[in-house]
């Protein structure tokens, strides 16, 4: 429909206070034309105010927004084109699916006949033509939300915010709705900005996102770079289930080593930087039951326990197994006919050197 | 509400003796008048002759337009006013806002009759404020000639339903359906003229229909202001001087009824399915920015200007009950509180029967909206939807036309055990009275009960209480706050009707506050006590409102904190 040039998004020093409260502190942020990127983190974490401090609602911020090189942020929203899709999709109640599509259109004073033949276009884009006279409230939320979609796209806008786009549809359309969206924006390559507190949500549409927690940027990447390298507990927590082993760094004869309650010594890499605190994170999934006949690699980490907990999930089965004074989880691959372990066993279990990642914030 | 509804005798009783309440003093009476207009006065046989000699008659057919004029205009200088006071309330953040929102109480204070005559010695040929325009600048503006002064008693007192409905309905837009427009490039007055007020339409029509109807059924400002080329003006004195067996009366009253209804009708299609405030979740409230020093005293300004204006007939009747004479003068000559202790010698039986009077009608109205409002919210009661139609549509009955019926239907019966005619006896008056106001008091106890979660009744049956017990033990107790307030609306509005009364009074003594205030105004002497008699209505309502706003609000503190049983929030992580 558009083969507009994409645009990049750059924040430098971005704060926001709401009165006295900060809810934003010294964020710096580029995202690249054509992105499709997501801000990702728990509620109040300042997620969507970010979103819409881009599109101009909120507090004039400190700092620059920069659309493609030009600072907005004391530019009214009416004047960014930054299209917004609004988490409830705020579609005009009073106005036919038509004419929400074709506001935009209307306020840019085009000519009819351009309007008509961009709305019918974006209604086309999202599958809706046939219902462009229907009101919004003769629509399911899936096709509200399409309405949304096109109301936003038909105006070409330089970058595209969602603002939890997928949160009000139920649990197969939500992941139909991430696929329609994230292949309708390759198709336009559109930069878009894309917020959600679902990690799963983020790890699946974004090239690359952003985590969130408290108005602080954690961390930035590429999902999967960030899921193995979480750069602290907040994003090794958040982004999974993570097992994190609080410890303190020895100096042993050939190297350092971590201890942890219950005398375990697991030696650090030479990179971990020479704190006293370090903590292990490793996840569930990478650890390894060692048998009555097998025996692990040389520098295998070796974690010995009971379990305490079984949870059946599915695809897999989680033990919550005590070691000494704390406890970690083990995910075990449900397979037909496979033995499951019992509440109460002792086990043996095994984490290859390379899944450990070591913690030093 | 539960899908299987069992039939028991306790409410099908309760409904037949609701149902033949309201068939017996509101539907038959109607229809009497209706029935009446249509028939021939000689042989009662079935006619249109009637309505001939109304349109044929040019004085009815001056009073007709006179009417919607009257009523057309009240509603755009009221639109005029209300619209940007409902703007500045939802959309900036400044104290006047308060001062704003305070307004909506006064025409539930005193009614426009009430103020009429004071009106008209502050803005009459020969008042206040022409007496200044004329002595500082040359000029006079005819504010209270003929019609004006009925468009301008009656929108100064009305607007308020605008602005109450329309500020609550722009209250009610949830923010992002604002945000999205700003985000599509639109701002300013144009985005209030797109977006912004046709989101808020429900609420504005609500307003102006209400504000019609009230304008074209009044019949106590244009008698004051000594205009009588109106629809109610001429139905009552047909009636009064002619006689009960006059038709013109009934066909006026047939044109009063069927344009009440069609104003209410247009509410009612402009509300329906388009209660937007519920599609919507999350957000709430249109963007409220701060004003900028010099929009600021502007606005200060123009709410003070207008302020003015609506408590210009609050402060005439005032002045006028302490002044001794008030004539050719920018104020009274002198000051005293004479007229305050005649009222308390002569005439101390209005304020005593308005309180009885307005008390038995209160208490009838909330013990029939308690009622109704179970029956047709809680079961499964065939026809009961009509009975909340039917006491619905007492608001579309004009005053005059309730009287007529009664007039006729009751006047050749008599009080049991005396030769009085039962038509004017006090006893009816509270009926006509009680009918009304149940309007108001229905909707107030059906708030309440909507507010009432049907698992808190489940659970008492669950525990054993029969439908009844319920009722007394959980239902009508979590609904006392509503009620309550619904009692004292009922109740200060029914202390300054005037249309009905003016019809039903028989006999001095039996005469209520409004009866007083409308007589003692008749004549020149009379002001002054009248204007006192005025005042201590206004008081009486007064403290009467603010006792319902302190009830209700309590009444939302405690059920805030309710709130917290049960209800999990579903975004929680």
């Amino acid at each position: 429909m558009s083969d507009s040039k994409s645009v990049s998004v750059k924040l430098r020093d971005v704060a926001l206070a709401f009165g006295d409260n900060l809810v934003l502190r010294n964020i710096d942020l580029d995202i690249g034309a054509g992105e499709f990127f997501a801000f990702l983190g728990p509620s109040g974490s300042g997620k969507s105010t970010l979103l819409r401090l881009i599109a101009g609602f909120g507090p004039t911020p400190s700092g620059q927004v920069l659309i493609d090189g030009e600072d907005v942020a004391r530019l009214p929203p009416w004047k960014r084109s930054v299209g917004m899709v609004f988490q409830n999709y705020a579609l005009w109640p009073h106005l036919s699916v038509r004419r929400n599509v074709a506001f935009g259109l209307e306020e840019r004073r085009l000519p009819a006949a351009e309007i008509r033949e961009r709305v019918d276009a974006a209604l086309d884009v999202v599958g809706l033509r046939d219902l462009a006279d229907r009101h919004p409230s003769q629509l399911s939320g899936g096709q509200q939300q399409r309405v949304a979609l096109a109301r936003t796209i038909v105006i070409e806008p330089r970058v595209l915010l969602l603002d939890e786009p997928l949160s009000n549809l139920d649990a197969n359309l939500r992941i139909r709705m991430r696929s329609e969206i994230r292949e309708l924006q390759r198709r336009l390559g559109i930069t878009t900005i894309f917020v959600t507190h679902d990690q799963e949500e983020a790890n699946t549409v974004a090239d690359r996102m952003a985590v969130l927690n408290d108005g602080v940027l954690q961390q930035v990447g590429a999902p999967m770079t960030m899921y193995d390298n979480p750069v602290n507990r907040f994003v090794a927590r958040f982004l999974g289930s993570a097992n994190l082993l609080d410890g303190e760094t020895a100096a042993v004869p050939g190297g350092r080593v971590l201890q942890t309650g219950g005398a375990l010594q697991i030696p650090l890499p030479d990179a971990v930087p020479e704190v006293a605190r370090v903590t292990l994170m490793f996840r569930p999934q990478h650890l390894l039951l060692i048998g009555p006949d097998s025996e692990p690699a040389s520098g295998t980490i070796r974690f010995t326990g009971h379990i305490q907990q079984r949870e059946f999930l599915g695809n897999l089965i989680r033990y919550s197994v005590t070691l000494h004074d704390q406890t970690i989880l083990f995910d075990q691959i449900h397979q037909l006919g496979a033995p499951s372990l019992t509440v109460g066993e002792q086990i043996e279990l095994a984490l290859p050197p390379d899944q450990a990642r070591f913690l030093t914030d | 509400m539960s899908a299987a509804v069992r039939f028991r005798w306790g409410p099908t009783g309760v409904g037949v003796s609701l149902a033949f309440f309201v068939a017996a003093f509101l539907v038959i009476p109607v229809l009497k008048v209706i029935l009446v207009a249509f028939q021939d006065p000689a042989t009662g046989t079935f006619t249109w002759v009637n309505f001939q000699d109304f349109f044929n008659t040019s004085l009815f057919r001056e009073s007709f337009w006179n009417s919607l004029y009257v009523a057309g205009m009240s509603v755009l200088l009221a639109s005029s006013i209300a619209i940007p006071l409902a703007y500045f309330t939802t959309r900036f953040n400044f104290g006047g806002a308060v001062l704003i929102q305070t307004l909506g109480v006064i025409p539930l204070i005193m009614p426009p009759f009430v103020g009429a005559v004071a009106m008209q010695l502050l803005f009459g040929s020969n008042g206040s404020v022409n007496l200044l325009l004329d002595e500082h600048f040359g000029f006079t503006l005819p504010f209270m000639e003929g019609l004006n002064g009925v468009i301008l008693v009656e929108s100064i007192h009305y607007f308020p339903f605008i602005l109450t409905n329309l500020s609550a309905s722009l209250a009610n837009i949830d923010r992002s359906l604002e945000e999205s427009a700003q985000n599509l490039g639109s701002s300013g007055i144009r985005l209030f003229r797109r977006i912004v007020f046709p989101l808020a339409m429900p609420g504005y029509i609500a307003g102006a229909s209400l504000v019609f109807l009230k304008v074209f059924d009044d019949l106590g400002t244009p008698l004051l202001l000594n205009v009588n080329k109106m629809l109610a003006p001429q139905a009552y004195l047909r009636i009064s001087s002619i006689g009960i067996t006059d038709p013109m009366g009934y066909v006026i009253s047939v044109m009063l009824v069927l344009f009440s209804i069609f104003s209410l009708w247009a509410s009612f299609l402009a509300l329906r399915g388009r209660d937007y405030a519920s599609v919507q979740k999350g957000g709430g409230g249109l963007l409220k920015r701060d004003l900028r020093r010099w929009e600021k005293s502007g606005a200060y300004a123009v709410i003070l200007l207008i302020l003015a204006f609506v408590l210009a007939p609050h402060i005439g009747l005032l002045l006028l009950s302490f002044g001794t004479v008030w004539s050719f003068a920018v104020l009274p000559d002198a000051y005293t509180i004479d007229h305050y202790l005649r009222v308390f010698e002569t005439s101390s039986q209005y304020i005593t029967n308005t309180l009885l009077y307005a008390g038995l009608a209160a208490s009838i109205d909330v013990m029939l909206g308690t009622a109704i409002a179970y029956i047709v919210w809680r079961t499964g009661l065939p026809g009961r939807k009509w009975l909340d139609y039917s006491a619905t549509v007492a608001l579309a009955i004009p005053g005059v036309v309730l009287g007529i019926g009664y007039l006729r239907l009751f006047h050749g019966w008599q009080v049991p055990f005396s030769e009085q005619p039962l038509s004017s006896w006090w006893v009816i008056l509270v009926i006509a009275l009680s009918i009304r106001r149940l309007p108001y008091a229905l909707r107030a106890c059906v708030a309440a009960l909507q507010q009432v979660s049907i698992t808190l009744e489940e659970a008492a049956q669950n525990l054993g209480a029969t439908t009844s017990r319920t009722v007394w033990r959980i239902t009508v107790p979590l609904m006392s706050g509503g009620i309550l307030a619904g009692f004292v609306t009922s109740f200060a509005t029914a202390a300054v009707e005037l249309s009905a009364t003016l019809m039903l009074v028989g006999q001095q003594s039996d005469a209520p506050l409004a009866y007083g205030i409308y007589v003692f105004m008749q004549s020149a002497a009379g002001r002054g006590p009248g204007a006192a008699l005025g005042i201590i209505a206004v008081v009486i309502v007064g403290l009467g409102t603010y006792l319902s706003h302190r009830i209700i609000e309590q009444s939302r503190r405690l059920r805030s904190s309710d709130r917290v049983i049960g209800e999990v929030d579903p975004t929680l992580e």
